[in-house]
């Protein structure tokens, strides 16, 4: 299975998911106007993923910014992984947050408490 | 008309203004608004929270007006462009900020935004929390890629009562204003 390889822009984040390691990564800012087209590949990928997952999942979210049109994305995303996380691949979502950004914190938090997948907050000191 | 779109924005003016904008809000504007903010506000050296705070409040807010400014008829929209909208970001004090943005509605929509917004200021931290988190898990993306989440997101971070106002400009249609104070 091809990974995802997408470089950072202004409004979007840098994605990289791959099957052989069962590492993704999402890390930027992601504030499009329209969050549907650019994390729609995101979801099928993982749906392809969850037929031959690897025995651990990792995924390391590290977001700078994002608007609510990519939070109900990232849902999406976290959706499916809490799907392989109940099939055959121990799922753990890493979710980075700067140092003083309780809102960052706080959304991972919010994510926690809807999803069922291990979570980690991870502070980033400076 | 009644309501004068261009003394409302001189008055928007005043003070200390980092950026005021009046024309078409466009993807290509968003961006170009968020870099000026953006290096501006590196310049204040503010504290890197509220720098934080006062881009997601911008970014909200600029897609709201992106995703549901309604094209105008002729006669209603005059010498403005299309997708017209008015924003300023304005320093009050040492990291306090307001941005304001307004845009024209149809009088059916402002029932709608009115209930919305009078909800929204009537919530405590807490419930804010569970309505954003309700409208997260359960409301689908319109194929705009608005979620209805923007107020409530606006509304959670400042920590601030939304204040608005509608401006009567004919019988059908209302200037929207919204104040959004960021402390």
């Amino acid at each position: 299975m091809e990974p995802i390889i997408i470089d950072g822009t202004a409004k979007t984040p840098t994605v990289k998911f791959d099957s052989t390691t069962g590492v993704m990564e999402i890390k930027g800012r992601s504030i499009p106007e329209n969050s549907i087209e650019f994390y729609k590949p995101m979801v099928d990928w993982l749906d392809e993923y969850a037929k031959s997952s690897k025995d651990q999942t990792v995924v390391n979210v590290q977001l700078e910014y994002f608007n609510t049109s990519s939070s109900k994305c990232i849902l999406d995303v976290f959706k499916k992984l809490e799907a392989i996380n109940k099939g055959g691949s121990k799922v753990l979502i890493n979710w980075y947050y700067e140092e003083d950004d309780e809102d960052m914190l706080e959304a991972g938090e919010d994510y926690e408490s809807i999803i069922r997948v291990p979570f980690k907050m991870i502070e980033i000191v400076e | 008309m009644s309501f004068d779109i261009n003394e409302y924005y001189k008055q928007l003016n005043e003070g200390e203004v980092l950026l005021s904008y009046k024309g078409s809000i466009t993807s290509d504007l968003i961006s170009n608004v968020l870099e000026v903010i953006e290096e501006k506000l590196e310049d204040l050296n503010e504290t890197s929270k509220i720098r934080k705070k006062v881009y997601n409040v911008l970014v909200e807010s600029l897609q709201n007006l992106f995703h549901h400014i309604d094209e105008l008829p002729e006669e209603v929209r005059g010498d403005m462009e299309s997708k017209f909208g008015v924003l300023v970001v304005s320093r009050v004090d040492t990291n306090v900020y307001k941005i304001t943005t307004g845009n024209v509605v149809t009088s059916g929509k402002i029932k709608f935004l009115k209930d919305k917004i009078d909800k929204i200021n009537s919530l405590t931290a807490d419930e804010l929390k569970d309505m954003y988190k309700f409208i997260l898990n359960h409301q689908k993306l319109s194929a705009k890629g608005g979620g209805g989440l923007g107020l409530v997101d606006i509304a959670r971070k400042t920590g601030n009562k939304l204040d608005y106002n509608f401006e009567n400009l004919t019988s059908e249609y209302y200037f929207f204003n919204l104040d959004v104070t960021i402390s």
